[in-house]
């Protein structure tokens, strides 16, 4: 069962790979790198994990999804798109003018809950949503997606101790540990290492898995729910990864592939 | 003119509806005890949140519950609100459009002998100059407390400026503020001082001793900057020919910015700032460091007499 399931899941972050690359090339700009690290991780949230209803999009009983790294709007966008919350043809107007799908996430987009691309912000909104929910007595779980450059802004540190302070067993932080950031390095430029017992000292519960494994992802996805401490899951992940070329390569932070070279990267993932 | 807190105003009218509405929550970066959302803190506790010295931290959580269909309270010091959360506010209440409170206490020179660096006299530009933000800057305890209602209904992110000092009472215990709307205190025909906070007590002290000088100004309290009256301040342009604004704030970007653009688009009069001659604070009493730093009565008045010559 899980197999086929995975097994579906490899096809589609293919075509998820090649969707974001396309309307990247499109958009003639965008953000690869960030986008194809996140593949799998946001294919097991949609399609496996999450309490939400693509029809209904403003369900109360949802799971919430905050993107902190809002740039990453490409992989969000296809996932939402290919799970049934807006039409796929909107992909081709991404960052168009008068485009329902702006340069970053923006909460008009059906399955958004808001709108992000400042870095650092996201984690203390979604610690707001973990808290109220606790308040409101709801059992809404609250998925946060932040990124390893964006991981150098100091609001990111102070809701992390809030996280901790405020054991928000019902958040589960998905650290997208890519390793690069638009300049270079992430190691090089502010080394943020060792990062399991930085957080493990802040007082998450924290998991170490391949961000590119579905069956590490799922397994750790899975053990979400029953925890007494907020959860903390550091995926190792690689900038741009599925196209060689772009692969640890900090070039494709934020740059569109031109022709030969969408066509080059198109061969190299397949399907 | 009796002298009373504006923050024990927030304070008080904060826990009046804190037991009418449930929606109500309450953020503080460490300082409630001195901005008064303690009085919330000790009456509903589940829905009170000291967030730490962290006023990103505490403005991201508060926009959190704003998506959980709370009505947020976040509360600081002006100069850390404003300055440390800008971008969070920006882009968290403002960009995404949730109903988020900010009342800020300790504006102004009025914060006296901290000096400076806590002394916030350009908040009223940089929260005026935000889309969807609106911008109250109460003149007393009264008025204060109908802001701190009104907005409760307002959907979009509001800021209220508060001080430290105890400012004179001007208005009535029944009060009855409007969004948008200047508030005729005195009426005049030569002049007309447009002042907030508490330079509108001084704009009436100024006025009166005027009358003895047989200078007529009209007093409009306007605590809205933004939305502001238009219709009033050009209303007052065609009858009294001139104006003088009065802040306690940088000459820059605040009031007189606000009054300004409204003239030089509608009704071009001569015009004077009473403010902050684009300069920082220092220690010093309250009242003190009001008539050291240009927002004196006797300043208010000279300013009165050199617009009416320009007129």
């Amino acid at each position: 069962m899980k197999e086929d399931l995975i097994k579906k899941f490899k096809e589609m972050a293919k075509s998820f790979r090649k969707e974001i690359l396309e309307m990247i090339a499109n958009a003639k700009s965008g953000h690869p790198g960030g986008s194809l690290s996140l593949v799998e991780i946001l294919i097991s949230l949609y399609f496996y994990k999450l309490k939400h209803k693509p029809d209904d999009p403003f369900w109360d009983e949802r799971d919430r999804v905050i993107l902190s790294k809002g740039h990453a709007s490409p992989v969000m966008y296809v996932t939402l798109a290919n799970a049934g919350y807006f039409d796929k043809k909107e992909l081709f107007n991404f960052r168009k003018y008068k485009a329902l799908l702006q340069g970053h996430i923006h909460y008009s987009v059906p399955g958004i809950e808001l709108a992000t691309g400042y870095l650092g912000q996201g984690l203390s909104v979604a610690n707001g949503i973990a808290m109220a929910s606790k308040l409101l007595k709801k059992d809404t779980k609250v998925y946060c997606i932040i990124g390893d450059g964006e991981l150098q802004e100091g609001n990111i540190w102070e809701a992390l101790m809030t996280s901790a302070h405020r054991k928000l067993n019902n958040l589960c932080i998905i650290l997208d540990a890519n390793g690069v950031q638009e300049n270079g390095f992430v190691k090089d430029i502010k080394n943020e290492e060792p990062l399991k017992e930085k957080m493990l000292a802040f007082g998450f519960e924290v998991f170490e898995i391949n961000g590119h494994s579905f069956e590490e992802i799922i397994d750790v996805l899975d053990r979400f729910g029953a925890n007494e401490k907020p959860f903390f899951i550091i995926a190792r992940t690689v900038k741009g990864k599925g196209v060689s070329f772009m692969e640890n390569n900090h070039n494709w932070h934020g740059k569109a592939p031109k022709k030969e070279e969408l066509e080059k990267a198109l061969l190299e993932i397949g399907g | 003119m009796d002298k009373k807190s504006l923050r024990d105003g927030f304070g008080e009218k904060l826990v009046e509806l804190g037991k009418i509405n449930e929606k109500i929550v309450v953020f503080s970066a460490d300082l409630e005890d001195s901005t008064r959302a303690e009085f919330f803190k000790k009456a509903f506790p589940d829905r009170f949140f000291n967030m730490g010295i962290a006023e990103q931290d505490m403005v991201g959580t508060a926009a959190g519950f704003a998506k959980m269909g709370f009505i947020p309270f976040v509360s600081s010091f002006a100069v850390f609100l404003t300055n440390q959360a800008y971008g969070v506010i920006r882009m968290m209440a403002c960009y995404n459009r949730l109903p988020i409170k900010f009342v800020a206490t300790h504006a102004g020179l009025t914060v006296g002998e901290d000096g400076a660096s806590a002394q916030s006299l350009e908040d009223i530009a940089i929260m005026r100059v935000l889309p969807e933000m609106k911008v109250i800057v109460p003149s007393d305890y009264y008025e204060t407390k109908s802001v701190i209602e009104k907005i409760v209904s307002i959907d979009s992110p509001v800021y209220v400026r508060l001080s430290r000092a105890d400012f004179p009472v001007i208005n009535k215990e029944n009060f009855d503020f409007q969004i948008g709307k200047g508030n005729l205190i005195l009426d005049g025909k030569d002049a007309t001082i447009i002042a907030v906070g508490v330079m509108v007590s001084r704009a009436i002290q100024a006025a009166n001793e005027l009358k003895e000088e047989n200078i007529s100004c009209r007093v409009i309290n306007m605590s809205s900057v933004k939305p502001i009256d238009e219709n009033l301040i050009i209303e007052s342009a065609i009858e009294t020919g001139c104006i003088i604004t009065a802040e306690e704030h940088q000459i820059y970007g605040g009031l007189g910015s606000a009054v300004s653009e409204v003239l030089s688009r509608h009704y071009p009069v001569p015009i004077e700032f009473v403010a902050v001659n684009d300069v920082f604070g220092e220690s010093g009493e309250a009242e003190q460091l009001l008539d050291e730093y240009g927002l004196s009565v006797e300043n208010i008045k000279n300013s009165v007499k050199k617009v009416i010559n320009r007129k």
